[in-house]
């Protein structure tokens, strides 16, 4: 049997007022997801400047996540729908320099949904990992030989 | 034409309407033209030109020329206008302090594809569509369509979105195949485009001219220049740095971005980065309706703006492509 | 004099890089550049690249040192490793004669190692100019277009190309290709200077002269009011400085990898508002400063400091490259002549 060495790492920003607490509610419902998911608290997902992603990618990162409240339940009113543009048109970038479009995701996850937050986080490391690691927006210096 | 505009700024300097003129002067050979503030009829007269060769943008130097003592008059072709109206719905030119004559054309030759067509230009006489070129070894004809620059060859419009007064008659937004090489890129599989991009983007040498000239890189400080940003760099060390500096420079000016095609023009590499504004320009108008920076000064920005019923960012993975 | 046909150029060229590294320049996408030369690759019919050859010797990024933290010890770690000797092959009058230039920054006391090594490793062959462009001056520098500077130079004909050992290094290459190459006599080389000589003498800047520059000028030209008309329209970008052969600014900064610190040297352009930046910023604080700067270290500060040599190579580069066409022919044709 072929054993698949490589786990994926992943960036997952959530904002602060949903998605975080989504992620809360997974662990004490001790839902799992891969520890290879690393979380980074954001006020809001509109908060995530598209260097905050290159710069995951350059830092080693193989995928990254944008986890944010559902349109229209922004703590910001509309924080989301922001975010929510700009990272179409960064993901449609990305896509049109030939980086493969499946390494960025965005998802809206509420404070209540423990179980979609696991399940989400399964289904993006799984495609992360059918990818491999990532090779096109890497950083040769920042990989440890 | 360039005779009309002498005498017409000579009579706007003469009467106080302005103190001087932004304009373009003429260099050491036929086309390296230099944009300079002209202040008497006498060196107007002497160094004024306007030709096929004033390719120079010249509303980003209003931003610092709108701020000074007096009144400027600044010549505009139709696809400056955009930008300076972009650059007035951003409040970066003082309005008052400007007077915009607005001045046809009919498209500017690329330096670069007239000395690819000609070695050793010496002299050029513009006679109709034919270009007389005197080079060091010979008389050469080039035929104007085939060194017109990239973006004028796609123009998108030639009508002034701003302006005190015309000179000539004002022209119309054309139908423009402007998209018709992202389409292309679009169409190829991921592998395709980024050894396409790789090939272009490796050669850039970092010297900021594609920032700098551009109208809509205004601010006082670049995130690539300010060492707090934690990614402030000189030249690119590693591909990803080549990368980042051109996806994060276009994402800054999408949606304002008039595509004035002055980036690509000034690029000592040829790398074609219009093609990513325009990535950003056609994906805007495609996902969130028909958008032209510089159309006008009160609309908001797309990515200024939101509807309720935006598409979701998982379109990206259900279009185009193979 | 040593010849080879023109048709034996690629047997030339696999000898060379059977026994060294070869970079030459060949037509690419934006114009001609050096590359590593494997089967296949063929000479550019361009005058010249677009960025000049001195990459060769002072590459745009270069790591100095690297550091990695072990609880409390740092190491401290050369990132060197051997260079290996190499060729390049058809650098122009003008990028020849930089080299000198960049000597006299580099090997002076405190002499720069990393640029010494690279020198030590690497053997010039120039290529003589038979058709240069109305952007070239190297003529007011004294450079003689149809007979470069190099450890070896090289005058290519319709059908031969001609070689002329003038370095210790440069008789060593050519022993190695006693097998491909044959002595020949000048006649060629000599109808070839003559008649690019003629071309030389109907250059447009021909007339460009270093009159009124040198390092006893220095207020004067400082203190002269056309600065502010002449660099107005600068955009303080870097085209310039990067493309030139003889700029030879730069900075050192760490980049953080997260697991230790590379330290390196990067070009830097006195263009740039970050440029010399201390606690207090930039001492030069308008781009009048910057601009005057670049083209005062070139005319005025390097000769001043280095017996008269004038710190530009004339290679045009910046001419056809500046995005607003403001280069130092225009600043020449400006503030020369004049005498205090």
């Amino acid at each position: 049997m072929q054993v698949n060495e490589f786990k994926p790492k992943i960036v997952a920003f959530c904002c602060n007022w949903c998605s975080y607490a989504g992620a809360d509610l997974a662990g004490t419902n001790r839902l799992n997801y891969p520890a290879d998911v690393k979380i980074i608290r954001v006020p809001c997902s509109c908060r995530v400047n598209p260097m905050f992603i290159l710069r995951a990618f350059q830092r080693g990162a193989d995928g990254v996540i944008i986890c944010g409240c559902h349109p229209g339940d922004c703590h910001y009113t509309s924080g989301n729908y922001y975010a929510r543009r700009r990272m179409t048109l960064l993901f449609s970038m990305l896509d049109y320099l030939g980086i493969e479009k499946e390494r960025t995701r965005v998802e809206w996850v509420s404070a209540a949904e423990g179980a979609k937050f696991a399940a989400t986080m399964n289904e993006f490391v799984e495609a992360v990992t059918k990818l491999g690691e990532n090779k096109r927006l890497e950083d040769l210096r920042c990989k440890k030989q | 034409m360039q005779e009309t505009m002498i005498a017409r700024a000579a009579a706007l300097l003469a009467d106080g309407t302005v103190n001087r003129v932004l304009g373009w002067k003429k260099g050491e050979f036929v086309y390296d033209i230099t944009p300079a503030v002209f202040t008497s009829e006498e060196e107007l007269k002497s160094d004024f030109v306007y030709d096929d060769f004033c390719g120079n943008n010249l509303s980003k130097y209003l931003i610092k020329e709108s701020r000074k003592e007096g009144k400027v008059l600044a010549f505009l072709k139709p696809c400056d206008t955009y930008s300076f109206n972009q650059l007035i719905k951003e409040h970066r030119i003082l309005r008052d302090n400007v007077y915009i004559v607005g001045i046809p054309c009919d498209g500017k030759i690329s330096t670069e594809k007239m000395k690819a067509a000609a070695e050793g230009i010496v002299d050029v006489q513009v006679d109709g569509e034919t270009l007389h070129v005197d080079t060091l070894y010979g008389q050469k004809d080039v035929s104007r369509t085939d060194v017109l620059a990239e973006r004028c060859v796609s123009c998108k419009s030639k009508k002034h979105v701003a302006y005190d007064e015309l000179i000539g008659e004002d022209g119309e937004v054309l139908e423009s195949n402007r998209f018709d090489m992202v389409a292309k890129l679009e169409a190829m599989t991921p592998d395709e485009r980024f050894a396409f991009w790789r090939n272009e983007l490796s050669r850039c040498i970092r010297c900021n001219a594609c920032r700098n000239v551009c109208p809509a890189c205004s601010c006082e400080k670049c995130v690539f220049d300010n060492d707090a940003s934690g990614i402030a760099n000189k030249a690119a060390a590693d591909s990803f740095e080549e990368n980042m500096f051109h996806i994060i420079r276009a994402f800054h000016v999408a949606g304002r971005c008039t595509d004035c095609g002055e980036c690509s023009r000034v690029c000592p590499q040829q790398i074609p980065l219009h093609l990513l504004n325009r990535k950003f320009i056609k994906d805007i108008d495609e996902l969130y309706g028909e958008y032209q920076a510089g159309e006008d000064t009160e609309s908001r920005a797309p990515l200024t703006n939101y509807k309720m019923d935006d598409v979701e960012p998982s379109i990206v993975y259900q279009r185009g492509g193979k | 004099m040593k010849k080879l046909s023109l048709s034996q150029l690629p047997a030339l060229f696999a000898a060379i890089a059977e026994k060294e590294t070869l970079y030459l320049p060949v037509d690419a996408e934006g114009g001609a550049r050096f590359e590593r030369f494997t089967e296949g690759k063929t000479l550019t019919g361009e005058l010249n690249t677009v960025r000049s050859a001195k990459d060769f010797f002072f590459p745009q990024t270069e790591n100095l040192a690297e550091f990695k933290m072990e609880g409390k010890n740092i190491e401290v770690i050369d990132p060197r490793t051997e260079t290996e000797d190499f060729v390049v092959f058809g650098v122009r009058a003008c990028d020849a004669r930089s080299f000198s230039i960049l000597d006299k920054v580099f090997l002076v006391d405190p002499v720069d190692t990393y640029y010494k090594n690279r020198r030590e490793h690497g053997t010039i062959v120039s290529l003589a100019c038979t058709r240069p462009h109305e952007t070239c001056f190297c003529q007011t520098f004294g450079i003689d277009a149809t007979d470069p500077e190099g450890d070896v130079t090289a005058w290519k004909t319709d059908d031969a190309i001609y070689f002329e050992a003038k370095t210790e290094k440069g008789d060593r290459l050519l022993a190695n290709l006693s097998d491909l190459i044959e002595e020949a006599d000048d006649t060629a080389v000599k109808e070839q200077k003559e008649a690019v000589k003629k071309v030389m003498d109907r250059l447009p800047l021909k007339s460009l002269t270093t009159e009124g520059f040198g390092g006893d000028v220095m207020m004067e030209k400082f203190n002269a009011p056309e600065w502010k008309s002449l660099s107005e329209a600068c955009l303080g970008c870097g085209t310039c400085t990067f493309v030139c052969p003889t700029c030879q600014c730069y900075d050192i900064r760490d980049f953080n990898t997260g697991h230790g610190i590379k330290r390196f040297r990067c070009w830097d352009s006195c263009m740039y508002s970050d440029f010399t930046k201390m606690a207090h910023g930039n001492p030069r604080t308008s781009q009048l400063e910057r601009f005057r700067q670049r083209f005062m270290h070139k005319l005025v500060y390097f000769p001043a400091n280095n017996e008269g040599e004038f710190g530009c190579v004339g290679c045009g580069r910046c001419l056809a490259k500046c995005p607003i066409s403001m280069n130092i022919v225009k600043v020449m044709r400006t503030l020369g002549g004049k005498k205090a």
